[in-house]
This record gives C-alpha cells, structure tokens and sequence, in this order.
C-alpha cells in the first residue's frame, strides 16, 4: 500500500510540480541571476556585479523598502484587531449569518481590486459619495482624505481583509470548546481566557492570516497608485520603473530579489511551523 | 460556552457593518455609471444609461472582453486538470514528498503577484517569447492553479480512503479507482475550483499588468484608464465586468439546485 501510495502520489504531483518549474522556480532564478549583472543589461551573459545591491544602499532604494514594510506591518497589525471579533463570531457565535458573511467576503474577492480601490476613489473624493452627501444633507464637507499615506494603509486593509479574515475565523474554530468551558468553569476571567487559550489555540490561523496580509500588503501596488496618488513611492513601485522606464533590469532584479528574500524567510519559518492537514479538515 | 446576549447582539452588528464597509465602493461604481453628466459629482441629479450602451457598442471593449474571456477559459480548464491531480497528491496520499508538496504550493499563493508579474515579464523575455495573452495564461496560472488545488484537496479530505482500498481489494484496477470512485467523488470540488478559477482569472489585475504584452485584458484597460485620467466609460465597463462575474455565480447556484433536485 505504502509503495503504491509514493508511486500514485509522485504521479499526480507531477503536472503541477511541473507547472511550477516552469514558471514559478525558473523565473526566480532568472530574476536571481540578473540581480548580479551589471547595470543595464539585457542578457545574463555578462561578468557578475553586486552593483544593482550597492545601489539599493545608495541611491535610497531602501527608504521605500521601508515604508511598504511598515505600512505592510500597520495593516497587519489593525486587521488582526478588526478581524479578531467577527472572525470569532463567525466560528463561535453566529449560525446561519456566519455563511452569508463568507459568502458577501469571498464575492468581494472575485472583483478586480482596482475596481474596488477606484470605488473608493469615487467614494472619499471631493464631491465624490460621502462628500457630495454630507454637503447637501448637513453643509460639511470631507477633504483631503485621499492621496497620502494613511490612505495607502487604509486600502491595504480593505483589500487585503478576506486573506486575515478567513485564516483567524479557521484557526479559531480549531479551539476546542471543552477547553474554554473548563476555563470559565475553573473561573477564569475573559481576558484570561483570550491569553491563555484562544489566542495559543487559534495560532496557526493567526499565523497564517498576518503572514499573508503582511506579505501581500509588502508586495501591493495598486493601493499606493490609485488611492495614495504616490504620495509614498512603495518598494514594488521601485521595481516596476526600475524595469519598465528605467530599462535597468539588473536593478529591478535586485530590488525584487530583497522583496523575495524577505518573504520567502518570513513565509518559510511560519508555513514550515504548520500542520496544513489538520487546518484544511482533514478527519484521519 | 455560551456568549452573553449582548456580545452576540454586538458581533452582529459588526458583521453587518464589516459587509456595509465592503460594499459601499461598489455602491459608488454602481452611482457612478448611472450618472448622465460626464464629470461626477455627487449627489446625482441625472440618472442615464447611456454609458453602457456606449460600453457594450465600443470596438474596444468587446476587444477586452474577448481577450480576459480567452484567457480565463483556458486558465480555468488547466486548473482544474492540475488541481485535481495535485489535490490527491495533496490530500490523498501518503507518499514521500506530500509534505513537500503541500508547502510549495503555497508559496505562489503567498507571493506578491506583481512582483511574479515582473518576474515572469524577465523569464519569458530571456527564452524569446513575446508577452501576449498567451503569456498570461502562464501567469495566470502560477498563482490560480494552486488555489484550485486547495480548493479540490478541502474536498479530498473529506472522502474515506477506505472506499479506494475496497475496491483494490476486490480487484478493481488503480484506472478504474480513478474512473468510478476518485472522479466521482470530487467532481463537486472539481467544479466549484473551476468556477473560482474563471472568477480570478477574470478579474485578475496584477498578473497581468506586466505579462499580457500589447494585449489588454479589461481590468488592465480600467487600471490603465483609472490612472491617466479619468473616462466616464470606467465605472460602467467596471459595472460590467463585476455583473458577468455575479450572473455566471448565480447560474452555477442555479445549476447546483437544479442537479441536486434531479439527484433526488
């Protein structure tokens, strides 16, 4: 049985594992082998440099590195607290609303998020919905909301809601419930029962929902673009020029090279932490 | 343990306002591609729909429509191939590498998808292929593929071994498992990865951005629009794009019921 099984799972890994090769591993080694090219080439037959990195350090490369990280980690950190209620409503508390919830939260995920972004545009604009509304119902006005920094955070935490939602509302319901109602028995405080067993039980969902949110929001483009109007350049925004107007893709490389890193580290040492049988169901 | 009234009372009231806060740009869009007058502001004062028939009669949008249309089917098709092998591998074996397996097909998921937009952008320039839309079926499928096995292997967990193991003992051969008992038994995930498949390809924005080439697809046309400047057209071709996404949902709903009451 156990042979069969290493020869059927081999088998139907193959097309995907192949699929990823191809386009997943190859294009990263590429990327990889550009990075140490000298600057503004086009083919990796050159001598190897490490000038695209000395130009991270000195050309200030890394202040934008920074800012998507640390609005990456405030986005993380207000969604955990957002999410953290509903997510155990919907694992604990609700019955039937727990399904129109997930189903009105992964609809949203199906529309382009630059729809959704621009729908915010349309909504926080001078004259834009709640603008327009509040001057005509009261004479107030809504100004100088958007194109600045909070704004980025602001659109980092709507779009990237479902992917810390989902993880915390899956990790919490991973909590048995035996174990809260010992506590509470044994008279523990509801905060305690927060620190002590919600939050160590729930931590897998916890980790993976604030991985990906953080993540996704360190590599998010559109937010900065459409709602912040640039008024903070984002790291992915480097890359970009660095390889479209720019034409140096050498630099490009690096840059993206240091976003990779940082993720691949952050999500190796979270994922490799996890039992992704038991969080996705499985019975056995 | 039972939650007091007033917390379950509280919860609820977050839910609803969560969905109210998730909808409401949406709202905006819709607002937006009713407005009769060109430059927008609201409130509203004149209602048309002359957008959209603008929208639905331009060259240009039925260019877009096709292309996003082509690309999702074929996305779709090849995730749900992919994905069903890849969920046994994931969910169904015991074999050496699952493990494995099961980590690297979350690192595309968790990988920021313009920057593997960029990437890919340099991968295919350096073999000599010229980004099209072909190029992004590839991209496309980097990052759906995995999410439609997920999608499958959630399935696949609730399925008993036991079932495949009976009727290998009974003589059945590792074919016709696959053919009677594995296919059968995931077609429902199978399904709903495809539909999801089709969702994302469809909307997918950043993925494309880079790796389309001088093909557009219709979120691409709306960012490229959004960006320089604005045309009265954008909030109804948004409109647009997020309606064919809810008809097919309700169509697949539809469809669902209607096999489950011919199934009974």
């Amino acid at each position: 049985m156990e042979r069969l099984d290493n020869k059927l799972g081999t088998l139907t890994s193959l097309p995907m594992v192949l699929l990823l090769a191809v386009s997943f591993l190859a294009p990263l080694v590429v990327v990889a082998v550009f990075s140490i090219m000298p600057p503004k080439v086009f083919s990796i037959m050159n001598v190897p440099d490490f000038s695209a990195y000395a130009d991270f350090f000195q050309q200030g490369y890394y202040k934008s590195l920074l800012w998507s990280v640390a609005m990456a980690f405030i986005s993380t950190v207000i969604l955990f607290l957002i999410c953290w209620p509903l997510a155990f409503g919907m694992a604990k508390v609700f019955g039937k609303f727990t399904l129109v919830l997930t189903i009105a939260v992964a609809m949203t995920l199906i529309v382009s998020e630059n729809i959704r972004l621009f729908g915010w545009v349309l909504t926080l604009m001078k004259g834009g919905l709640i603008d327009g509304y509040l001057r005509t119902w009261w004479g107030l006005r809504l100004e100088g909301v958007l194109y600045n920094g909070p704004i980025i955070v602001f659109g980092l935490i709507y779009v990237y809601f479902p992917f810390m939602l989902f993880p915390l509302a899956q990790g919490i319901a991973m909590i048995p419930e035996d174990a809260r109602q010992a506590a509470e028995d044994l008279g523990a405080s509801p905060f305690r029962i927060l620190w002590e067993i919600d939050l160590p039980l729930a931590s897998p969902g916890i980790v993976v929902g604030s991985l990906l949110s953080f993540v996704l929001a360190a590599g998010a483009l559109a937010e900065s673009k459409l709602l912040g109007g640039q008024a903070i350049i984002v790291f992915t925004d480097e890359v970009e020029t660095a390889f479209t107007y720019g034409q140096n893709w050498p630099l490009g490389s690096a840059l993206a090279m240091i976003l990779i890193l940082i993720i691949g580290i952050l999500a190796f040492f979270s994922i490799s932490k996890i039992d992704l049988d038991s969080m996705m169901g499985r019975r056995r | 343990m039972r939650s007091s009234r007033k917390t379950v009372y509280f919860l609820n009231a977050y839910g609803v306002l969560v969905i109210v806060f998730l909808y409401l740009p949406l709202v905006s869009v819709f607002f937006a591609s009713i407005s009769k007058t060109r430059y927008l502001t609201f409130p509203i004062r004149r209602y048309a729909t002359h957008w959209y028939l603008r929208a639905v009669q331009s060259p240009t949008v039925s260019d877009l429509v096709e292309t996003s249309l082509k690309i999702a089917i074929i996305v779709t098709v090849i995730s749900m191939l992919v994905g069903f092998f890849g969920a046994l591998a994931y969910a169904r074996y015991h074999w050496k590498y699952r493990n494995a397996f099961q980590k690297i097909i979350i690192l595309p998921i968790f990988f920021p998808q313009a920057v593997l937009g960029l990437a890919l952008l340099i991968w295919f320039n350096s073999i000599g292929l010229i980004p099209s839309w072909k190029t992004a079926v590839v991209a496309h499928l980097v990052w759906i593929a995995p999410i439609s096995t997920l999608i499958i292997a959630i399935r696949a967990y609730s399925f008993d071994p036991a079932l495949e193991e009976a009727a290998r003992d009974l003589g059945a051969s590792t074919w016709t498992i696959m053919r009677e008992i594995t296919v059968p038994l995931l077609i429902p995930g199978v399904i709903s990865a495809g539909l999801f498949s089709f969702l994302l390809s469809w909307g997918n924005f950043p993925l494309s951005l880079f790796t389309t080439g001088a093909d557009s697809t219709l979120p691409e046309w709306l960012y490229a629009k959004m960006v320089s400047g604005y045309s009265p057209l954008v909030p109804s071709v948004g409109f647009i794009s997020i309606g064919s996404s809810i008809i097919l949902l309700v169509i697949a709903y539809i469809a669902k019921k209607l096999v489950a009451s011919v199934a009974k």
